[in-house]
């Protein structure tokens, strides 16, 4: 723990919590990720992962105190964003062309295009081959490896991704773990994930929740 | 909202929409049923004083007033509540785009993709009349260019409304017909029923009926003819016999604008603080 001590606070939140009507899905959290933070976060379904992340990604309002990159996820959200990176669960249905796609977000972030198709192809995607089909037909394990590569061109100082190996077949998640394990050691990584056993060389804190809760939270 | 995020995701929505098979349909639906009333002689006929290019594009218009504000209000009650419902929002929303430009993005883009099509038709049935040598009724095509597009942008007001404040595509399509059955149950067969009924003073049943967007449409369209009783309905022949051809003219084209405005801000305005998923 004390290696991290000097290191800036990327992600802190006092108390904080999110309610869906009668029920409290995050019951007062107190988080501090800074940054070089690889962190595992674990829980079963229902814990409040996903509700967590997105409440840093400012989609959810909620009480008490969350800072990410010293700012606030709601009122300065677009400011955040633009340093944060996200990979989902289930990738969304565009029905756009990945030469769509990948212009879209090259407009959006002022990355380089061939950023993003050098990305996706070291991670074995025929991006040649895929640029004319709409990304809602390409198979999980393409969409994906598509959607990391748009996260980490744009090189995140927070990058957040759920499940992120879900689709990759075992050959693609070696690639992409040998790929994350390279990334910018300064950035704060968050990775959740049911799979403890494939992430643990990646990642140097875990973080477990249960129930809104933290009720682990260790540096390996 | 940032000019380029809102470019991009206007240009990102398009991109989309144009790749449904409804928007092909719906465009050849409209430009299909001009050539069809040219092929059928329509311009040919006269029915109750209207002829040539004038009766067929009010013919057009009576259509478009059946089908375009049921269609743009299912089209549109989908798009906010069905991009949460798909996990399109989650990651859209992951990206360093405000929530003002995702919806006003997402607005102006199903604007464009349901008014083009409008637009190319009375264009399309313009442009034959010439081949044909029809006279060109261009006051009826400005009105009626306009009036589609307060139209248009009037329910999808509304639309992005609804779809705000829904929970789930069921819904928010259930709540659309709902509204669409209300403003049309409240043009000339409902207000006249009030009328004799209640016994109400005409003013108030008319104030009524002009605020309904569709009662506003189905006047404006037939506000450059001559007001008879039997073409029009009884409202329809109130409202002109009461006010200026020309203030109901600017009533037709700004009003519903105005309303599709308002709702449009009501909803944006949620969007911005509430949960977006």
């Amino acid at each position: 723990m004390t290696e991290n001590i000097e290191k800036e606070i990327l992600i802190k939140s006092g108390g904080l919590k999110k309610s869906f009507g009668k029920i409290e899905v995050l019951k007062g959290l107190d988080i501090e990720w800074k940054a070089g933070d690889k962190i595992a976060l674990i829980g079963q379904n229902g814990a409040g992962k996903t509700t967590l992340i997105r409440c840093i990604l400012g989609q959810y309002v909620f009480e008490g105190s969350l800072n990410v990159l010293s700012m606030n996820p709601r009122k300065q959200r677009v400011e955040i964003l633009k340093d944060v990176g996200f990979v989902p669960q289930i990738p969304p249905p565009l029905k756009i062309t990945v030469k769509e796609m990948i212009s879209f977000f090259s407009e959006l972030s002022g990355v380089k295009k061939e950023k993003f198709t050098d990305i996706a192809n070291s991670l074995g995607l025929d991006i040649k081959g895929s640029m004319s089909k709409p990304f809602v037909a390409l198979s999980g394990g393409m969409k994906q490896k598509l959607l990391v590569s748009f996260a980490l061109g744009r090189e995140p100082k927070i990058l957040l991704m759920d499940e992120p190996s879900a689709n990759l077949d075992p050959a693609a998640r070696e690639i992409f773990f040998k790929y994350l394990s390279g990334y910018n050691k300064e950035a704060l990584l968050i990775l959740s994930s049911h799979r403890t056993e494939e992430i643990k060389d990646l990642v140097n804190r875990v973080v477990e929740m249960d129930f809104g809760r933290i009720v682990l939270d260790k540096y390996l | 909202m940032g000019n380029k995020d809102f470019t991009s995701i206007l240009k990102l929505d398009l991109n989309q929409s144009i790749r449904t098979k409804g928007f092909w349909i719906y465009s050849l639906l409209f430009g299909g049923f001009v050539a069809y009333m040219f092929v059928s002689g329509i311009t040919e006929s006269q029915i109750i004083g209207f002829v040539g290019l004038g009766r067929l594009l009010v013919t057009f218009m009576q259509v478009c007033m059946v089908i375009i504000p049921i269609y743009v209000l299912i089209t549109v009650v989908r798009s906010i509540v069905g991009d949460k419902e798909n996990n399109v929002m989650e990651y859209m929303l992951s990206l360093p785009i405000s929530f003002s430009s995702f919806y006003w993005g997402k607005f102006f883009s199903k604007f464009i993709v349901i008014y083009t099509p409008l637009l190319f038709s009375l264009i399309l049935a313009i442009v034959w009349g010439e081949i044909i040598n029809l006279d060109i009724p261009w006051e009826f095509f400005w009105l009626y260019s306009a009036l589609l597009a307060a139209m248009v942008f009037c329910f999808l007001g509304i639309g992005m409304f609804i779809s705000v404040y829904t929970h789930s595509q069921e819904l928010a399509v259930s709540s659309a017909f709902i509204i669409w059955l209300i403003l049309v149950a409240f043009l000339d067969l409902l207000l006249m029923g009030m009328m004799l009924k209640l016994r109400m003073n005409p003013d108030v049943v008319i104030g009524i009926g002009m605020l309904n967007p569709l009662q506003v449409f189905r006047v404006g369209v037939l506000v450059l003819f001559d007001p008879k009783l039997t073409t029009m309905g009884p409202a329809a022949y109130y409202i002109l016999d009461t006010v200026s051809r020309t203030t109901f003219i600017i009533f037709s084209i700004v009003y519903p604008i105005l309303l599709g405005y308002l709702f449009a801000l009501f909803g944006v305005r949620r969007f911005k603080r509430k949960d977006i998923l």
